[in-house]
């Protein structure tokens, strides 16, 4: 039997208090009646959420930030999942190095990644904002689908696929039909994980930002610099509440553990 | 031979992207700073002569260090905790850590405005009971980054410490109980050591990701207590100085690097410690 201590208990207990509290405090924010952020709120009101959909840059910023964060998913998808193939398949002359090529943007700062993108794509090769902001969303999520469906190849038994080329299936079929099933949780995993880290990033698009092109993070973090009021704290709450759309959603089909 | 040219066209495409728009822009930021007509370091003489650029330097390694060490402190019972609970609470308690994790920086480092600010809740708390008779200046401190970079990276700590908790052998723990040792010496006898390559990659990822944090040290450490990503942006944003900037990255690259390898070379010291104890 495992026994469970008091004072063990009570550290656990406050540490989840203080994971809590916060995001409970800007929830709270969120239905006040007046202008400025109070706690604890005097009356209750939804207006703040009416000003949210009125604030032009937080419709625009979400809109940019879907559209970023699902292309350039989808785009790491479609380039990570055959090279996570092909680096877990082993016939790869220095696979360690070139794993950690893939890897690479996990080892350079998101800062620095704006940075570099901005100075090189943007300003040299007269590139749009919204296509480096596009790239930069694309390499961060890569690592993520690299990472992910890299170790649940690991758990593929590849003599499966190589019954399917014996039994006359080109590579290509039988890795659509015998592979991909087999990864397609991972898969599944490694798009949550790669759209959530994408969608909540900040310092690769702190570069990235011009006329008409901003995250919503960006704009949210804009925003708050020059009006500290309850719309912001009524826009965390919808996306908190997309949060835990999200969690319910990767709870009912892998479970938490596995993002964990 | 057939089968080895077509894996590596599957890895082409990444291959190429990742030279194009990562490895380039970094060179091309990063090769202003070594040539100014001919090859020099002058740069980076310069960045490490100035006492301002130290004492950022020197800020961004103490708050990283600091972070991690709460972190590991306040992350480790709890993922303890949590590996002794029943399978229902724990998904729970998984689902409390977790959803700070998921949610957004800008909107956790408001959170942190809201309670440390001059008219916060905590400043009217401590004023309701009488305990401090002016409001106190918490926010646009090191504290304040502090506090807010140990709410951004203690989730992280306690999931992968809780990762390595769950392969631990139950066995294990009963049998050091069944001989005698009290429940505090089997946690730091038995468990503790088991669980060190966890914390030390978990202490990897907060420290490197206090290193090179943007936003927190952005919102609650103002002006006054830049770090090093700060300042990046400083120098490029506000001063258009993209050389001094192109500086800073590589330094940022460089000590991320070299950390995570300390990290893997203490781990592995750990790992060779186990493999002698088994022989």
């Amino acid at each position: 039997m495992r026994k469970k201590n008091i004072w063990l208990t009570l550290m656990a207990s406050i540490v989840f208090i203080f994971l809590i509290i916060p995001l409970f405090i800007v929830v709270v924010t969120a239905f006040g009646e007046s202008p400025s952020i109070q706690f604890p709120i005097k009356g209750f009101s939804l207006q703040w959420f009416g000003e949210v959909f009125k604030t032009k840059s937080f419709m625009r910023g979400m809109k940019t930030s879907l559209f970023i964060s699902i292309w350039a998913t989808v785009a790491s998808i479609i380039i990570g999942v055959p090279a996570a193939y092909a680096l877990a398949r082993g016939t790869v002359k220095r696979r360690a190095l070139l794993k950690n090529v893939f890897l690479s943007p996990t080892f350079v700062p998101g800062i620095v990644i704006g940075f570099a993108l901005f100075q090189f794509l943007t300003i040299k090769l007269q590139m749009k904002i919204i296509t480096s902001l596009f790239l930069g969303h694309f390499l961060i999520s890569l690592p993520y689908i690299i990472r992910v469906v890299g170790s649940s190849l690991e758990h593929f038994d590849f003599s499966i696929e190589e019954a399917a080329w014996t039994l006359g299936c080109t590579k290509t079929k039988s890795f659509v039909k015998v592979v991909l099933p087999n990864i397609s949780s991972g898969i599944f995993a490694s798009f949550m994980l790669a759209f959530i880290n994408s969608f909540n990033n900040i310092p690769v698009s702190m570069f990235l930002s011009g006329p008409g092109v901003q995250t919503l993070p960006i704009a949210l973090m804009n925003h708050i610099e020059y009006n500290y009021d309850p719309t912001v704290s009524a826009m965390s709450v919808m996306l908190m509440l997309c949060t835990i759309l999200l969690m319910w959603v990767i709870e009912k089909t892998l479970g938490l553990a596995t993002i964990a | 031979m057939k089968l080895k040219r077509n894996t590596m066209l599957l890895l082409l495409p990444g291959t190429v992207l990742l030279i194009l728009f990562l490895f380039l822009p970094l060179l091309s930021i990063l090769f202003p700073t070594f040539f100014n007509e001919a090859f020099t370091i002058g740069k980076y003489v310069e960045f490490f002569k100035d006492s301002y650029n130290l004492g950022i330097l020197w800020r961004t390694f103490k708050i990283s260090m600091i972070v991690t060490i709460i972190c590991v402190i306040l992350g480790v019972p709890t993922a303890y905790f949590m590996s002794l609970t029943s399978k229902r609470t724990r998904s729970l308690l998984l689902a409390v850590t977790l959803f700070p994790l998921l949610t957004n920086s800008v909107i956790r480092s408001f959170a942190w405005i809201t309670i440390l600010g001059k008219n916060g809740v905590l400043n009217s708390f401590l004023l309701s009971l009488n305990i401090i008779k002016e409001p106190v200046g918490l926010l646009y401190s090191e504290f304040a980054i502090i506090i807010g970079t140990v709410y951004l990276f203690l989730p992280i700590l306690i999931t992968t410490v809780l990762g390595v908790l769950d392969n631990i052998d139950g066995d294990l723990i009963e049998a050091a109980q069944t001989l005698g040792a009290n429940y505090f010496k089997s946690f730091t006898k038995v468990i503790l050591p088991l669980c060190i390559p966890g914390i030390l990659v978990g202490s990897m990822l907060v420290f490197t990701g206090t290193l090179t944090a943007y936003t927190t040290p952005q919102m609650l450490g103002g002006n006054k207590n830049m770090m090093l990503a700060t300042m990046l942006y400083q120098e490029a944003s506000a001063l258009g100085n993209w050389t001094n900037a192109g500086v800073i990255a590589l330094i940022m690259i460089v000590v991320t690097l070299l950390v995570m390898q300390i990290f893997n070379i203490i781990a592995n010291q750990f790992d060779k410690r186990g493999e002698d104890e088994n022989a």
